[in-house]
């Protein structure tokens, strides 16, 4: 990872980070559906990236947000968990032959339905924990379970947007 | 030795996640128990400033709603004022000062505030240097709103009554039937009433206000109204569901109220071996 890649990734990170603070704090869709679009911000980290960076920024993210949220420890717990799967769920889903050196896991260059499949559990593992300590002692079951379904599918709409509009496609040769 | 240390190193990756994780969770803990120092929170200087800013910007569309319910509040205190300043027909008894002086009230704006979550906060824009104190109640015009949790120079962290934690002493109003309120964590419009022994006439459309037994609030700031009254699975108590009077969605000032006696009322309550529950 050059200097110039450094430098991309943190401003999104950060900027993904200040847009879940200031807009999505209390954005909600009927009340069930909440929004962690600073999640794409871990997704979106290179893929031959190694686990004990990848954890630390996590956590440094998810206690970052936390802070602002009041949920001190939520979603740096759920953050740490999802950066910790990551590189196992990679792998499991990776493509004959592996990856390219140079690929990110991103929309524009690894198409929408690798890319659902990649974020979606990932989400998925990050809204259960989330949601399961978040409504501990309290709540059932099924309602975290309906919580983290309805969020997971709203973030992961929401975050294919974001990156049809604002990442840049690679300019393919054939 | 070499092996076991390779063995750890090719675990690191494991481990850190294993220590991180154990730290969040101790985290979630601490702030969450009652007497739990919570040092990271939006009372904090830096953090209180951004949420301010951001609230700053968004209050602006709300000035008119704001401006509206202040003259209603203005409105409802002049005609309290009216009433009391009519000269009275009978001789009055003048009240112990030092009583009369119970409850402090002050001020203050909200500026961060959530609702969607089982354990929801909320963020004003004063603390200790303007004189409040952990513990101190909050409302508005409409009905209660929380208590202040933690207080720093310049910001505090109130929990909100959407707060699974909060048990808010109330009474019916009409019978003076006593219970407990506590958010069950499913609307934000909606709590239960617990602890009403099932011999109680409660009907839905009754009002709840606070008891003033558990010293935090004074007695009769409206809590809701009561949508239905369930037979419930518990063998003592009534299911009683209320309709709140606040509009948490919509919360931008406050008032807080001190009781300047809790601190005899607390030590009267050791040496008596009363325990309180807040």
């Amino acid at each position: 990872m050059n200097f110039k890649n450094f430098i991309s990734y943190t401003i999104l990170i950060l900027f993904l980070g200040v847009i879940q603070i200031i807009f999505l704090k209390n954005l909600a869709l009927f009340g069930v559906a909440f929004c962690f679009l600073y999640l794409l911000g871990i997704l979106n980290l290179p893929i031959p990236i190694s686990n004990v960076p990848l954890i630390l920024i996590s956590f440094g993210l998810g206690l970052a947000v936390d802070v602002f949220y009041d949920t001190i420890g939520i979603h740096t717990a759920s953050v740490t968990l999802m950066s910790f799967l990551r590189p196992y769920w990679l792998k499991a889903i990776s493509p004959t032959g592996g990856y390219d050196d140079s690929a990110k896991p991103n929309l524009p260059e690894m198409g929408i339905v690798w890319y659902t499949s990649y974020s979606f559990p990932l989400i998925f593992a990050f809204s259960l924990v989330f949601f399961t300590a978040d409504q501990w002692g309290s709540g059932g079951f099924f309602g975290v379970v309906y919580k983290s379904l309805l969020s997971s599918i709203f973030t992961v709409v929401l975050s294919i947007i974001v990156q049809l509009l604002f990442f840049k496609r690679r300019r393919e040769i054939r | 030795m070499l092996r076991i240390l390779q063995f750890l190193y090719s675990l690191r990756s494991f481990l850190l996640f294993v220590l991180l994780e154990v730290l969040a969770i101790g985290l979630i803990v601490s702030n969450n128990s009652p007497q739990g120092a919570a040092f990271f929170n939006s009372s904090n200087a830096v953090i209180g400033s951004v949420l301010k800013t951001r609230s700053d910007v968004l209050d602006f569309f709300s000035f008119a709603q704001a401006n509206e319910t202040l003259i209603l509040e203005n409105a409802r205190l002049l005609e309290q004022i009216k009433s009391l300043t009519q000269v009275p027909d009978s001789l009055p008894i003048p009240l112990d000062s030092a009583f009369q002086a119970q409850f402090k009230f002050t001020g203050a704006r909200v500026f961060s505030n959530s609702l969607r979550f089982a354990q929801n906060h909320l963020t004003l824009n004063k603390g200790s240097k303007d004189g409040l104190k952990p513990g101190m109640g909050i409302f508005n015009q409409d009905g209660i709103v929380g208590r202040v949790k933690t207080v720093s120079e310049n910001y505090s962290v109130g929990i909100s009554l959407l707060n699974t934690g909060l048990l808010v002493s109330s009474k019916i109003k009409s019978t003076e039937d006593f219970g407990s309120v506590n958010w069950d964590g499913k609307s934000s419009k909606q709590a239960k009433m617990l602890y009403v022994p099932r011999h109680v006439k409660a009907q839905a459309g009754d009002t709840i206000v606070t008891s003033g037994y558990n010293a935090v609030f004074p007695e009769g700031i409206r809590i809701g109204i009561i949508s239905s009254v369930n037979q419930g699975d518990d063998p003592n108590y009534l299911d009683i569901l209320i309709d709140l009077s606040t509009d948490f969605s919509r919360v931008n000032y406050v008032y807080l109220v001190e009781n300047t006696q809790i601190v005899e009322l607390d030590s009267l309550y050791i040496k008596s071996e009363v325990v309180n529950e807040f």
